[in-house]
């Protein structure tokens, strides 16, 4: 589920869509007026989006409007700041390695000049 | 290009995730040390072990070996339990001590997926290092076998941009 979430977001059109709805739900055709879309072009990024989940349509009157589905977004954001820590906490405890052979070169250098 | 900071003090040496290309991730960190020292600690097994399993998610590095040769193998198994370990292998296609280091990687629980392959250059200026590590998966299939292993992945958003998404939304 996940990489396709990142896949569905990794078009830049569809983040923009996205983001968009982030104020909430909007109609079709504003979506596609405010990104300049083809009609087209901004059904099949919603129907990318709405198949992972990302988004839901509902008919209001004689419009689709679609809404933003925050689950997804949660769990993908959680996904990513695991990742991000798995580096980061490889790094730090990589840092202190580091100082250890620093230390150790300057110690091993002393000696030598001794 | 798409980057992911992570949002610490300045004082601290930043950790930058990139998406570079479809199937490229991009990591960036910087180490206050010469390069032949990070180079060490990222090619010989004894430190290796030490720091290449992140501690606080409960895995070690349980055997590491390495032929640190160009065409020479390495492998690492890791995981919670050693009677059932993860393994990563591959081989060197480029050693460049201190400067670069090219080898191939295959996750053996999705071995089907075919190889990445992984450059790593380290960058000295000014008694600093700044190590860039490339990760290029073989294949779509590649990239969510790693994903599934919860330890690589290929990023399309940045974390920042999630991080603005998922505040807004609570």
């Amino acid at each position: 589920m996940d990489s396709e979430t990142l896949a569905a977001l990794g078009e830049p059109n569809r983040l923009r869509i996205i983001e968009l709805l982030r104020a909430g739900p909007r109609p079709v055709n504003d979506i596609r007026c405010r990104l300049g879309l083809r009609q087209s072009q901004a059904s099949q990024h919603l129907k990318v989006l709405k198949d992972v989940g990302l988004v839901e349509m509902e008919p209001r009157a004689q419009q689709r409007f679609y809404r933003l589905r925050a689950q997804p977004l949660k769990q993908l954001h959680k996904w990513l700041d695991r990742y991000r820590h798995i580096w980061e906490e490889r790094f730090e405890q990589l840092d202190e390695i580091v100082e250890e052979l620093k230390r150790k070169e300057k110690s091993d250098a002393a000696g030598k000049d001794r | 290009m798409q980057q992911a900071r992570t949002g610490e003090s300045t004082i601290r040496n930043e950790t930058i995730v990139e998406r570079t290309a479809d199937r490229e991730l991009v990591v960036t960190r910087t180490f206050d040390a010469p390069a032949h020292i990070v180079f060490d600690a990222w090619t010989k097994p004894e430190l290796l072990k030490r720091w290449w399993a992140p501690k606080s998610f409960g895995v070690s590095l349980f055997e590491c070996e390495s032929d640190l040769r160009v065409g020479g193998n390495y492998r690492y198994a890791f995981g919670r339990d050693p009677r059932y370990p993860e393994v990563f292998s591959g081989r060197y296609v480029e050693v460049t001590s201190p400067s670069r280091l090219v080898l191939t990687q295959v996750y053996e629980r999705m071995s089907d997926a075919g190889e990445a392959v992984v450059t790593a250059t380290f960058e000295e200026s000014q008694g600093r290092t700044r190590l860039t590590l490339h990760q290029l998966f073989p294949s779509k299939e590649a990239l969510e076998g790693a994903l599934a292993s919860g330890m690589e992945t290929g990023m399309r958003v940045t974390l920042d941009q999630l991080d603005a998404l998922v505040v807004s939304m609570r």
